[in-house]
């Protein structure tokens, strides 16, 4: 069983109407439900506030950075997120799309890291070369 | 049988064996190609197994897991190399010398799911289809879509890596899931083919690529028999295929359907394509491709151009514009409309399609300049040439296009 995040992402220009805050919130509960029933369920969590709320901070020589604002200058922001267990990515897709019909929001699914270390360190320095 | 042409059959099928066998995908294709050096070393001496695909996995198999023991891998990483692809790698270590039974044809069903699984980007899938599936090497695959080899290598290296680290499955869908999942599978194997039919530089036809579709085509119909629209796409593939030598003059100019001579099609492949047509009529379940196939045998039964049932191709244009109403195909059905109802007709149908995007379509301004010209209207022709050749890339289409243009003063050839 691998843990998979699913990452929600909004336009938060784009404001949303209280009477779709309402379902979301009940499909959002629904979908908790039948995650848990299913033993799926790990963890989840919605961001407060926008991207305004967020502060990056980076290590720049023997001090801290902080900056105001969201990492990436992107329409589209981390609104939040599910953690869930999946035989495989069929599966976690399968979820996903009961996640985003819930969320009505579009969602970005990633594998969480379970392999052995030394696999992982020479997966990542095969990509940058 | 050379090595050479059992590495061109047996490769992908030895290669899905194994990736269920070890579970990984760089493990398998390093295996397979071991035993093929290690077949190249032994076959000309001790001459060709009478199975060689059987031969290679088991050899393939014993190397691995040679190579597995002589790593001595840990215990974990062997853990965890067997929970990636579930319970069929997992028990597989321990009945190294099972016979020949392992090639089992879904292996080589389940590897093309994989490849052309809807999570992987199209490009991602064309070059892992004909990379694991066909046994092309990356420099092949890079040479044939034109794109510089790293940048296909890093393509294959990340929907490889993507499979792995996302646990995408190898396994052949429900049948609920197999409508969705089918489609992307039968795209690949018609961009492989159209790549090598309609190819978008120097040669006209890379007669390579159209024989990979085939022959991947091939493989999926013998695979899932009872699938109509695999059957529609390589019956497709055998049509368009069958006219390649028509499609060039000796002088490698494009030579259009109206005016190919029809008795260097091949016959034995229209033959083939229309048995497929004919068994996909009796058994309606159409689709686009089987429609699209059956417009090619109606072409295929015609002793000429003129002689077409252009009745039958409108029909089965209207067919396949009800399956997918695409702006192409309301283009191809203007082309019928054309035959039917004459040029005038078939204009208008095609200048209800300038709004619809094809203005930067090559074939759009093709067509209407060659209906142009029918209707007698030489400077709106030449500018419709003209645009139309600024469209494409491919000098043979160039030169065609050059030549239709420089015609247009002259008699008509084909006597309109």
């Amino acid at each position: 069983m691998t843990q998979y995040l699913l990452a929600l992402y909004r336009d938060y220009d784009v404001p949303i109407p209280e009477e779709r805050t309402r379902q979301v919130w009940a499909g959002v509960n629904e979908l908790g439900d039948k995650l848990g029933d299913a033993g799926k369920f790990v963890f989840k969590g919605g961001l407060d506030g926008g991207p305004e709320s967020a502060t990056v901070v980076r290590q720049s020589g023997g001090d801290f950075l902080l900056t105001d604002g969201p990492y990436t200058e992107t329409k589209e922001h981390l609104a939040g997120f599910w953690i869930i267990n999946a035989a495989d990515l069929d599966e976690a897709l399968e979820w996903a799309k009961l996640a985003t019909a819930a969320e009505q929001l579009a969602i970005e699914v990633r594998p969480l890291f379970t392999g052995a270390l030394d696999d992982a360190i020479r997966d990542l320095s095969a990509e940058a070369g | 049988m050379t090595v050479e042409a059992v590495f061109r059959r047996e490769y992908g099928r030895c290669v899905a064996t194994l990736i269920r066998f070890l579970g990984d995908i760089d493990a398998a294709e390093e295996a397979v190609q071991d035993a093929f050096t290690v077949a190249i070393a032994r076959w000309p001496a001790d001459g060709q197994p009478p199975n060689p695909g059987a031969w290679i996995v088991t050899t393939a198999r014993n190397r691995a897991i040679d190579r597995l023991r002589r790593e001595s891998i840990r215990d974990e990483r062997q853990a965890q190399a067997h929970h990636l692809y579930g319970s069929a790698a997992q028990a597989a270590p321990d009945h190294p010398s099972a016979p020949e039974e392992d090639i089992v044809p879904d292996d080589r069903l389940r590897l093309i799911f994989t490849c052309c699984h809807p999570a992987l980007n199209q490009h991602a899938q064309v070059a892992l289809t004909l990379r694991l599936l066909g046994g092309l090497e990356t420099p092949e695959i890079a040479r044939a879509f034109l794109v510089p080899e790293a940048t296909m290598a890093q393509r294959i290296v990340r929907a490889k890596r993507k499979i792995k680290t996302t646990r995408l499955p190898y396994r052949v869908p429900a049948e609920a899931e197999l409508p969705g999942r089918l489609a992307p599978v039968l795209t690949v194997v018609y961009l492989i083919f159209n790549e090598g039919y309609a190819a978008t530089s120097d040669s006209f036809m890379r007669l390579d690529l159209c024989a990979e579709g085939i022959r991947l085509a091939r493989v999926l119909a013998e695979l899932m028999p009872d699938e109509p629209e695999v059957q529609g796409l390589l019956a497709l593939l055998l049509l368009l295929h069958a006219r390649r030598a028509a499609r060039l003059s000796a002088d490698g100019s494009l030579v259009r359907l109206a005016e190919q001579d029809r008795r260097l099609w091949d016959a034995g492949l229209t033959a083939e394509g229309q048995a497929i047509v004919r068994a996909c009529v009796q058994r309606d379940r159409p689709g686009p491709y089987q429609v699209q196939a059956a417009i090619n045998a109606v072409h295929s039964v015609a002793t000429s151009f003129d002689d077409t049932d252009w009745h039958a191709i409108l029909t089965l244009y209207d067919q396949l514009y009800a399956l997918t109403p695409t702006p192409v195909v309301a283009l191809n059905r203007a082309v019928a409309l054309a035959e039917v109802r004459g040029p005038a007709a078939g204009l208008a149908a095609v200048d209800d399609l300038r709004s619809s995007g094809l203005d930067s379509y090559y074939l759009f301004h093709a067509t209407r300049a060659d209906l142009l010209r029918r209707l007698r209207r030489p400077a709106d022709a030449a500018a419709a040439y003209a645009a139309a050749r600024d469209l494409t890339a491919n000098p043979v289409e160039q030169a065609f296009l050059d030549a239709r243009r420089a015609a247009l003063g002259r008699p008509d050839p084909a006597g309109e």
